[in-house]
């Protein structure tokens, strides 16, 4: 058994790296985009804001696998855009992530103290530059705990990507119990196991970078 | 020429209407304190006076320019208006330094280095240096108002207005703001919204009396003091006196 688990390592890190590749993409998309979601909504002119709740409660409203049918089956294969599978999942993931990403930024935004805005226009800086200056820095030092969360959830659901053909951690470890149908449960506990360490070290990555960017004495609620 | 006149101001907030008609004028490197009870509109002419909550109806003037018209570029003008407010408001993120300069390098396009160079200029002056490179949750209230003071003032304005400055500090702590404030008389004007009867009999050259979205009365300290024109006011500052104390 260890033989086989042995052998099928390069396989597995192969699929690994398929894995680490989709979270980290589909991460940056959906931060990025999640971030202008949350301040469109939150300081956007009508009808912006309203256009973003439709967005967030589409995304939220519909299983990721659907999501991964509809934009690889549906608009790659169907309408003819031609997106590869990878490509497909990384917008799958993104877009939902960002709707999720959103709700974590905008609480993060709600939750700093209104005088914050109110001190830099007071101080002449135009709203943009005060979002920019003074806001998203806080914004992001007060994600760092949903977003982590967040972090997890994509990296397990990257193995979603598996339904539409993504060759992937999941998927080699598919490869390799057809092949050896009697290891099917060590390999996908070995599976298991992958999945498991890197959530736990993203955890403690994450945490130990919450402590060191944490503003100074600053904690949420003693300022009011 | 008047350096800030204010002309028959109004607001409301929905059915409320908080400032009725607000008129009086300062002169440069004046200082003028607004007394009145709580809920009479003191903070909210402040507000309208640097269009955070720009007015209804009415003008104001600030160096002959008419900063209420709509077509003025409202960050331009708040350069020139500093503002001081009770709950401080310093930006949590950053140092009493980068507090201080980073209205210079982002408003005023300084470099960072020659904003910090201003930036310890004024801590110094409020009398912080040490303090520079603290965050705001590590200062006391007393540090954190006097970081705000020297905020507005690294700005170089022609006004500073003074919402309540010391409303929020402890008693002992608050000598120290009023040193700071009572330094930069006659060298910036300010309009300071307070309860502390010394300072305004001491250092103010104006006392404005406000009750009820109007002003009662305004004069020089010793004549609101000694011979106030109007029973209200006379009845409002002997009460106040007794609570904070002649001086």
């Amino acid at each position: 058994m260890l033989e086989i688990l042995a052998n099928s390592l390069p396989q597995l890190a192969e699929g690994l790296k398929t894995t680490i590749g989709l979270t980290v993409l589909s991460l940056i998309l959906g931060t990025i985009l999640g971030i202008f979601l949350a301040v469109i909504r939150i300081y956007g002119k009508f009808p912006l804001p309203y256009l973003i709740i439709f967005y967030e409660r589409v995304f939220r409203g519909i299983p990721l696998i659907v999501i991964f049918f509809l934009f690889y089956f549906g608009l790659s294969l169907q309408i003819g855009l031609n997106i590869d599978p990878f490509t497909a999942a990384i917008f799958g993931l993104g877009l939902r992530g960002a709707a999720y990403q959103a709700q974590i930024f905008r609480s993060a935004i709600n939750s700093i103290p209104e005088g914050q805005m109110v001190a830099a226009r007071s101080l002449g800086m135009s709203k943009l530059s005060a979002i920019r200056n003074i806001i998203l820095p806080q914004m992001l030092r007060l994600s760092v705990p949903g977003w982590s969360n967040e972090f997890t959830i994509v990296l397990k659901d990257t193995s979603i990507a598996f339904s539409i053909g993504v060759i992937e951690l999941m998927r080699q470890g598919r490869y390799i119990y057809v092949n050896n149908p009697d290891y099917v449960l060590p390999v996908f506990l070995f599976i298991a196991l992958i999945y498991f360490i890197m959530v736990i070290s993203a955890n403690k990555t994450l945490s130990y970078l919450e402590k060191k960017y944490k503003m100074s004495g600053f904690e949420i609620g003693v300022e009011r | 020429m008047h350096m800030l006149e204010v002309k028959d101001i109004h607001k409301s907030y929905g059915d409320l209407e908080v400032l009725k008609g607000i008129s009086f004028s300062m002169n440069k490197g004046e200082t003028a304190v607004i007394i009145g009870t709580s809920g009479t509109g003191k903070s909210t002419l402040l507000r309208c006076i640097n269009q955070l909550h720009p007015p209804d109806k009415g003008e104001i003037w600030l160096d002959g320019v008419n900063i209420t018209d709509p077509k003025i570029d409202i960050n331009k003008i708040r350069q020139k208006i500093g503002f001081v407010f009770q709950e401080f408001n310093l930006f949590n993120h950053l140092t009493a330094l980068r507090n201080v300069s980073i209205g210079l390098e982002k408003v005023k396009g300084f470099t960072k280095e020659k904003a910090e160079k201003k930036a310890i200029e004024e801590l110094k002056r409020v009398g912080l240096k040490d303090q520079a490179k603290q965050y705001p949750a590590q200062l006391s209230g007393g540090q954190k108002q006097r970081v705000g003071i020297a905020r507005a003032l690294a700005m170089d304005p022609t006004i500073i207005l003074f919402d309540e400055p010391t409303s929020a500090l402890d008693p002992e702590l608050i000598g120290d703001v009023l040193d700071v404030m009572k330094s930069l008389a006659h060298k910036v004007a300010m309009l300071v919204v307070t309860h502390e009867m010394g300072f305004a009999r001491n250092v103010a050259d104006e006392i404005i009396f406000m009750e009820g979205g109007v002003i009662v009365e305004s004069g020089p300290p010793k004549q609101m003091f000694q011979n106030p024109k109007k029973a209200r006011t006379k009845e409002f500052l002997g009460r106040i006196s007794t609570l904070y104390g002649k001086d």
